[in-house]
């Protein structure tokens, strides 16, 4: 999968509200609005940037059955999830995702396929649109095939064109997520240009954010400060200039900014997400935590996990923190950042997060970045993202590679 | 964005998106991709009455025939009628 739906400003625009003549709408809430099943690990693609765990391997033998989805999906609803992503690794692997796009319209879902392509047909596709699914979020990579093939791993540049075209075929909104990093934020312009002439209705420019593979392949993936300005100029003037109805969403990458993000817009707010094997997370990379205890849709009631379970209250609002968060003016603003990347980065999951300009561990951050133009460090191997070197992780093998995280990304 | 509404017009939801009455949130919704919109009564109304038939003039009147001591509810529809069509969320047909 994606970063498609890492960063806040998914979550932002879930709840995004309009307010006009006392027509109101809500802030943000504790209800899972938004349902991220992961239903598999799995994945045709290799990506260097993708969030998943490194230990992703243990749980590609233990995945949910289709009823056990099935049941997640009719659970979450009654707690008021209303807009479904299947995700993975790459959804189409599980020859059952019909059968959950069938279950998810019947129950009122407004649902997304987030998907690399690999494994689109004609015939799936066909049986999407007749069993309701409502949206299909395409990831593409770059412009140019060297790019693609050499980020993702594997040959799927001429393919992505073609399943773009089959969702367009299908009367489906171009919903495009290109991951940015240092080999495609030069070509940020062409990318546009691309998503355009493809008729894409939104675009994600999701710049990476170091999680699972992309924190193994920081120095290898990060561009410059720079850079990251320059194409946010670039996005900008497409915007205003090209004249297309795009929706265009800029996901700003946070280490380069001086406060964090909203992590998932809060902790146990809004975002619910299943994994594989069942694991029931508030965020992608919650499991990197310590200490905590997460519950398993297999053995534990949805409702009790959302409301009740002590995962999910752990970082809920902000009494859990501790300074120079807990007496900041601005704590409200970003809840603190990010609690998997404090962990990772400084080994305090109640930390401010390194992000933040106030925390003092921002030393972190400014060292990954000067890290990153390391010509030595920067030309390192990239780690990419498959069950041999996920394997050869859970091995311990490539430790020299994780020993400066407290945590296996 | 600067939209003109007249009672003429003739308004229906965008393609790809939905709107739908949710119990969760005891409020009307609107879905589209990546985004959910929650509509409190007032604005509810307004949606539920936009089928790509009616005209702006059609449902003031219904609203206006329905909610008899409601003051100035037009200028509120009209403005519901902007904020919808600026957001893309309603289309002209």
């Amino acid at each position: 999968m994606t970063q498609a739906s890492l960063g806040e400003s998914v979550v932002q625009k879930t709840v995004h509200a309009a307010t006009n003549n006392g027509v109101a709408a809500s802030a943000t809430q504790t209800q899972p609005l938004w349902l991220l099943a992961e239903v598999t690990y799995r994945c045709p693609l290799h990506c260097a940037f993708c969030y998943n765990p490194t230990d992703y391997d243990k749980h590609t033998q233990n995945e949910l059955t289709t009823e056990q989805w099935i049941q997640a999906l009719r659970d979450a609803r009654k707690l008021g999830a209303i807009q479904l992503g299947i995700s993975g690794g790459e959804p189409l692997l599980r020859d059952d995702i019909e059968e959950i796009v069938v279950e998810a319209k019947k129950l009122g879902y407004y649902s997304n396929l987030i998907t690399s392509g690999v494994g689109l047909t004609e015939k799936r596709i066909q049986a999407f649109k007749e069993g309701g699914l409502d949206h299909i979020q395409l990831s593409m990579h770059d412009i140019t095939e060297e790019i693609n093939n050499f980020i993702t791993n594997t040959k799927t540049f001429e393919l992505k064109k073609k399943v773009a075209a089959m969702i367009k075929g299908h009367g489906y909104p171009m919903v495009l997520n290109v991951v940015i990093h240092r080999y495609n934020i030069g070509h940020m312009k062409e990318i546009l240009e691309m998503a355009d002439a493809l008729g894409a209705e939104y675009i994600e420019l999701a710049n990476t954010q170091y999680y699972g593979w992309s924190l193994v392949n920081r120095s290898q993936l990060m561009p410059t400060r720079e850079q990251v300005e320059e194409a946010e100029r670039i996005t900008n003037e497409f915007r205003e200039k090209s004249g297309s109805k795009m929706k265009i969403f800029f996901v700003v990458p946070d280490y380069f900014s001086d406060r964090p993000k909203k992590c998932m817009n809060g902790w146990g707010e809004v975002f619910m997400i299943v994994t594989a094997n069942g694991d029931v997370l508030p965020c992608h990379s919650a499991r990197v935590l310590p200490n905590m205890n997460f519950p398993n849709v297999k053995d534990t009631d949805l409702g009790w996990s959302w409301k009740d379970s002590p995962a999910f209250n752990k970082y809920r609002g902000d009494s859990w923190m501790k300074e120079p968060c807990s007496s900041c003016s601005e704590k409200a603003n970003d809840l603190g950042g990010c609690r998997c990347q404090t962990f990772l980065l400084t080994g305090d999951a109640e930390a401010a997060d390194p992000v933040c300009s106030k925390s003092p561990h921002h030393h972190l951050i400014e060292k990954a970045i000067i890290d990153a133009q390391n010509p030595v460090i920067a030309a390192q191997p990239i780690v990419f993202r498959n069950d041999k070197n996920s394997k050869r992780i859970i091995a311990g093998e490539l430790k020299a590679l994780t020993d400066e995280f407290h945590a296996l990304p | 964005m600067d939209i003109q509404i007249q009672h003429s017009d003739v308004y229906a939801l965008s393609h790809h998106h939905r709107f739908q009455w949710e119990e969760a949130q005891n409020s009307y919704v609107i879905l589209f991709p990546e985004g959910m919109v929650k509509l409190h009564g007032g604005a509810g109304e307004v949606l539920k009455r936009v089928d790509g038939k009616a005209t702006v003039g059609d449902i003031v009147a219904d609203l206006k025939a329905t909610f008899p001591d409601a003051e100035d509810i037009e200028k509120d529809i009209i403005g519901m009628f902007e904020l919808a069509a600026g957001k893309g969320w309603l289309r002209k047909v």
